[in-house]
């Protein structure tokens, strides 16, 4: 049998809300409404899949994506936001399965952890945007479907006798609700685990009376009284947490050459530069070149173009580009060029403002795009050489980095700041620095109170760094490690890294990255899902799938 | 509600007076089931004797024992087939292993949601007709309407004893919101939309009933094919009954046709409609719309789910065994006429994905009969009108040309022009509206209503005159 699985090259992953096709977005006044409206024949690989039942794509999600982004930046005077759907009784039949079945390995994990995070970002302006999010389930809600609304504060089902909520990934397609459906069940929602247990092997789900006994759902409304019933909803929802402010500010699109043979994306801060036969990616940062914002007012003004919004910004879009484009590429290199005390006073107006809605929103940001480079299966060392400019929020991304590669020589330094004392948690809670010095908690207080530059040799002494070769060496140590790194095994790789930076303990976010899609991860590769006869191989087909009973 | 004797109040052949589980999951359900008819079943005439037949047996003639009941002392049985000794499942993956006779754990969800589906038209069908017999036509055809409507009600009963004795819990969860869910009831509709569908006036009865209990006919059909044994008995016996509802709306629809032709004759300009009746366009619409609306109810074209159900024998094809040779069905397929792009394109799509195709092309070749039947009539009474069938691609609202638009031919059309000859195709609201002010009850013993033509004979041997309700 052996379906073709196909490459989904992706072009970029902005979108604005006049090119949407497949979310409605309106506002009335504190109250946004998301309407998921899925235009089944705008799949991103329309002659392989249609988006029946609002299924989604990559492409589906990307748009989630800047609606999240657009709500955060450009629209503080929301306070709540009802998901929904434009299709009667159907709210979300979750990832398509078609597309899913065609798509290779790679970009299937892709996929999943790009819709992943964005889920994670929806909690995440919920837990600081104030912004409550309630799924309006207007109709039937399953697999990712349902994993959306669980992503969401409160769920509210309709009550018609037929509108169910429900994972079926288990019993129908033989692999997991991924999008932290098992994870957010039991964790977030307190679904008892012998209950979970049941619903997750139940195909057809639960319907309204059932599901709120079980606390899949919060709530109810039969048809008649759905309208009503979700409008008092929403303005209880919205009148929980105050507005940030009324006037947002506008993202604009990103700016970028490409150069003709794919190997080198350039923005204006950021530069992406690949070489496909080492597998090597040199990612560059600029510090930004003006004056840093006065204030909070100045930073506003400058709006999503200032320095700390736009590099990041661009540094999330070519980890995109690195993530679904390139996945030859095994080793990211991390440079930073340019003045350290301009990012420093960058920072120092971002960090200096909390409390001002746009300054916190610009943290949440660079946090989130950290993350995303924490969660990036590719081995990262950050090279601080001449002229780099590793202070602050950049010192920050090089303790994202597997390793940081310092070079031991006059006027090469590096800079912790503010930036590192807790503005930028990981995924799972705990600040790079704490989870540097985890032998040594007392360390991160120490080298917080360093407020000056700090030369290789200290670096290492303060065990910032992993190695600091001199000039003499330096070369042949970058080559020889890159070289020696590109060489090893890439399954291996993404596994020993996972594992060795999130250290500490493990948080319901974590556990969806490193629990649930680990072991989504493997039963996408097991015969039982993706063979011949594997279950995802044969939905939609004729043939049942035939398992391999054996248990480990 | 102990010393009740079952065999007596509940006509059965699955040993119910032994069954205590069974007993306790009815004497909670018969109540409400009571209930639910008295709330929901025929509005008016429950306290009237009405001549109507009974199953108490299988044997031969036991389906069948005529006499005057009271709609609320009806016995409504529950009647499985007999047993085949040493029945094997006939299709599928599973094809040669012995038939379930306890439902298989694998299957449980999906066999349920089979049941619960098809149960739920049962009690449907009963609300959408219930303030029929206010207008009914005559006493005989509102002792049919009355028939269908307790054989529809004992369709229910036969699929909730599956739910209650194979099902457990959840089957008795589900027995229970088959009677919470309303037609129509935008709160708690029923389960299909057809079925959710106001029935107003008698044409639309006798559309319904022969074309939306044709599909019924072949849904059973297929089930009585399944492995899991009880399901296939209790669908063989509903098809006997099933029977008779087709052709309550099959003569329904025919004498309306030979009345229209009367009338059309008599008038000096040939128009029906000035002799108060219904004229043969008019019938034609309801025609187009009733066959199209219910083509619908087979479910998508293509369909994975109903290659789910073949696969894992749960629901085979229309007289599977007879008609077809290779019943595993994973070889071959079948051609689709796709509409893509303003151009017809054929899709080849393997045989059990097309499963619910399948059933359609039986159910159309049956209604084609039908229609054949008609025009027969038609050409009788000398009249050059020819009732058709539309194309299957006219009108639809699910499957592979819903959205699209065609005309009765299947020629498509743009939208523009399907709007504005809509009604050429189907009854407009003044169409509805001139056949529901025909509708004017006739209680008198032997007469017709004057838009329909009196039946050639009566039920079970008895004359067209006699008193098949007492009013």
């Amino acid at each position: 049998m052996g379906t073709v699985q196909r490459e989904t090259p992706i072009a970029s992953f902005e979108s604005h809300p006049s090119r949407y096709r497949h979310w409605k977005l309106s506002f009335d006044g504190a109250v946004a409404t998301l309407a998921m409206n899925i235009q089944e024949e705008n799949g991103l690989r329309p002659d392989d899949y249609l988006l029946k039942l609002n299924s989604y794509d990559m492409g589906v999600d990307m748009e989630l994506f800047d609606v999240v982004t657009r709500l955060r930046l450009e629209h503080p005077e929301v306070r709540a936001v009802a998901v929904t759907s434009t299709i009667p009784r159907i709210f979300c039949a979750g990832a398509n399965i078609l597309m899913l079945a065609s798509s290779t390995h790679g970009f299937k994990v892709n996929f999943c952890k790009f819709t992943n995070e964005t889920r994670l970002e929806i909690e995440d302006s919920s837990r600081h945007s104030g912004l409550t999010w309630v799924a309006a389930l207007n109709g039937t809600a399953s697999g990712g479907g349902y994993e959306m609304a669980l992503a969401c504060d409160e769920i509210w089902l309709i009550d018609d006798g037929n509108s169910a909520v429900s994972l079926p990934e288990v019993p129908l397609l033989g692999v997991l609700p991924g999008t932290g459906g098992l994870t957010r069940l039991v964790d977030k929602r307190k679904v008892r685990r012998d209950i979970a247990d049941v619903f997750c092997t139940k195909a057809e789900g639960f319907r309204a009376r059932e599901a709120v006994k079980s606390r899949l759902v919060d709530g109810s409304f039969p048809r008649s009284k759905w309208d009503a019933g979700m409008a008092d909803v929403m303005k209880r929802a919205a009148a929980k947490n105050p507005a940030r402010a009324t006037q947002g500010v506008p993202v604009p699109a990103l700016t970028v050459e490409r150069s003709a043979d794919g190997t080198e994306h350039r923005y204006p801060f950021v530069t992406l530069k690949v070489d496909r036969e080492a597998r090597v990616a040199h990612l560059t940062v600029k510090a930004p070149t003006t004056p840093a914002p006065a204030d909070a007012a100045a930073l506003r003004a400058e709006g999503c173009n200032t320095w700390s919004v736009q590099a990041f910004r661009e540094f999330d879009d070519a980890l995109c580009h690195l993530r679904f484009n390139l996945d030859t590429i095994g080793v990211i290199l991390l440079h930073a060029e340019g003045d350290a005390a301009n990012v420093l006073a960058h920072d120092a107006v971002v960090l200096g403002n909390k409390g001002d809605w746009f300054a916190d929103e610009v943290r949440f940001l660079q946090s989130r795009v950290l993350r995303r480079l924490d969660n990036t299966a590719r081995s990262t060392f950050a090279v601080a050489d001449e002229g780099s400019c590793f202070a602050g929020t950049l010192f920050e991304m090089a303790l994202a980095c597997d390793r940081i590669y310092m070079l031991d020589s006059k006027g090469v330094q590096i800079h912790v700041g503010e930036a590192s004392a807790g503005a930028f948690p990981m995924t799972h809670g705990p600040t790079r620095l704490a989870v540097r010095y985890a032998a040594e908690p007392s360390k991160v207080g120490e080298v917080l109170s360093i407020k000056q530059a700090i030369p290789a040799s200290q670096a290492m002494d303060l065990e910032l760094v992993t190695f600091a070769p001199d000039d003499i060496d330096w070369d042949d140590e970058i080559r020889i490690a890159v070289e020696e790194r590109a060489s090893l095994s890439p399954d291996a790789l993404t596994g020993m890294e996972q594992n060795l930076r999130f250290v500490g303990t493990e948080n319901c976010d974590l556990k969806i990255f490193g629990r649930l899609t680990a072991w989504q991860n493997w039963i996408f590769q097991r015969p039982n899902a993706v063979g011949d006869n594997g279950a995802l191989t044969l939905y939609g087909h004729p043939e049942r799938p035939k398992f391999d009973f054996r248990r480990t | 509600m102990a010393g009740i004797d079952y065999e007596q109040k509940i006509p059965n052949n699955v040993n119910l007076s032994s069954d205590v589980r069974l007993q306790r999951a009815l004497e909670k359900w018969q109540p409400d089931f009571h209930k639910w008819w008295m709330d929901m079943g025929p509005d008016g005439w429950q306290m009237n004797d009405v001549y109507l037949r009974t199953a108490v047996s299988t044997e031969p003639g036991g389906w069948a024992q005529f006499g005057y009941v009271k709609m609320p002392d009806y016995r409504w049985g529950i009647f499985l087939s007999e047993q085949e000794k040493d029945r094997k499942i006939g299709f599928g993956d599973h094809m040669g292993m012995p038939a379930w006779q306890e439902v298989p754990g694998e299957y449980r969800n999906i066999l349920q949601r089979i049941i619960v589906t098809q149960a739920d038209t049962e009690p449907a069908s009963v609300e959408q007709q219930r303030q029929l017999a206010k207008t009914a036509p005559s006493l005989l055809d509102m002792r049919n309407l009355f028939q269908v409507n307790v054989e529809e009600g004992r369709h229910l009963w036969a699929m909730v004893y599956l739910l209650q004795a194979y099902f457990g819990r959840d089957g008795r969860e589900q027995a229970d919101l088959l009677l919470e869910r309303r037609s129509g009831d935008p709160d708690k509709p029923r389960i299909l939309d057809a079925f959710n569908q106001p029935c107003p006036d008698w044409l639309t009865f006798f559309c319904f009933t022969t074309f939306a209990d044709r599909d019924g006919k072949y849904q059973l059909a297929a089930l009585a094919e399944s492995g899991f044994d009880p399901l296939s008995r209790t669908c063989k016996f509903m098809l006997t009954e099933e029977a008779h509802h087709l052709s309550v709306g099959e003569t329904g629809v025919m004498r309306v046709l030979q009345r229209a032709a009367e009338l059309t004759k008599q008038d000096p300009n040939g128009d029906a409609r000035a002799q108060g009746g219904i004229d043969l366009p008019t019938l034609q619409k309801y025609v187009n719309y009733w066959f199209s609306y219910c083509l619908d109810l087979f479910g998508s074209e293509i369909s994975s789910n109903a290659a789910d159900y073949f696969a894992s024998g749960l629901k085979g094809r229309y007289k599977e065994q007879e008609l077809w040779a290779d019943h595993v069905a994973l070889e071959g397929s079948h051609t689709f006429k796709l509409f893509k792009d303003g151009a017809f394109v054929e899709e080849q799509v393997g045989l059990r994905n097309a499963m619910n195709e399948l059933l359609r092309v039986e159910y159309r070749k049956d209604c084609e009969r039908v229609v054949k039947r008609w025009n027969r009539a038609l050409e009788e009474s000398d009249v050059s009108f020819r009732i058709s069938l539309p194309e299957n691609r006219f009108h639809r609202r699910q499957g592979i040309y819903a959205g699209q638009h065609f005309d009765p031919r299947g020629e498509p059309v743009s939208a523009a022009e399907f709007e504005r000859r809509k009604y050429e195709w189907v009854p407009s609201d003044e169409d509805r509206a001139y056949v529901g002010s025909l509708m004017k009850p006739v209680y008198e013993v032997g007469k017709m209503a004057n838009w329909i033509a009196a039946p050639n004979r009566g039920i079970d041997g008895q004359a067209v005159e006699y008193e098949y309700v007492r009013v």
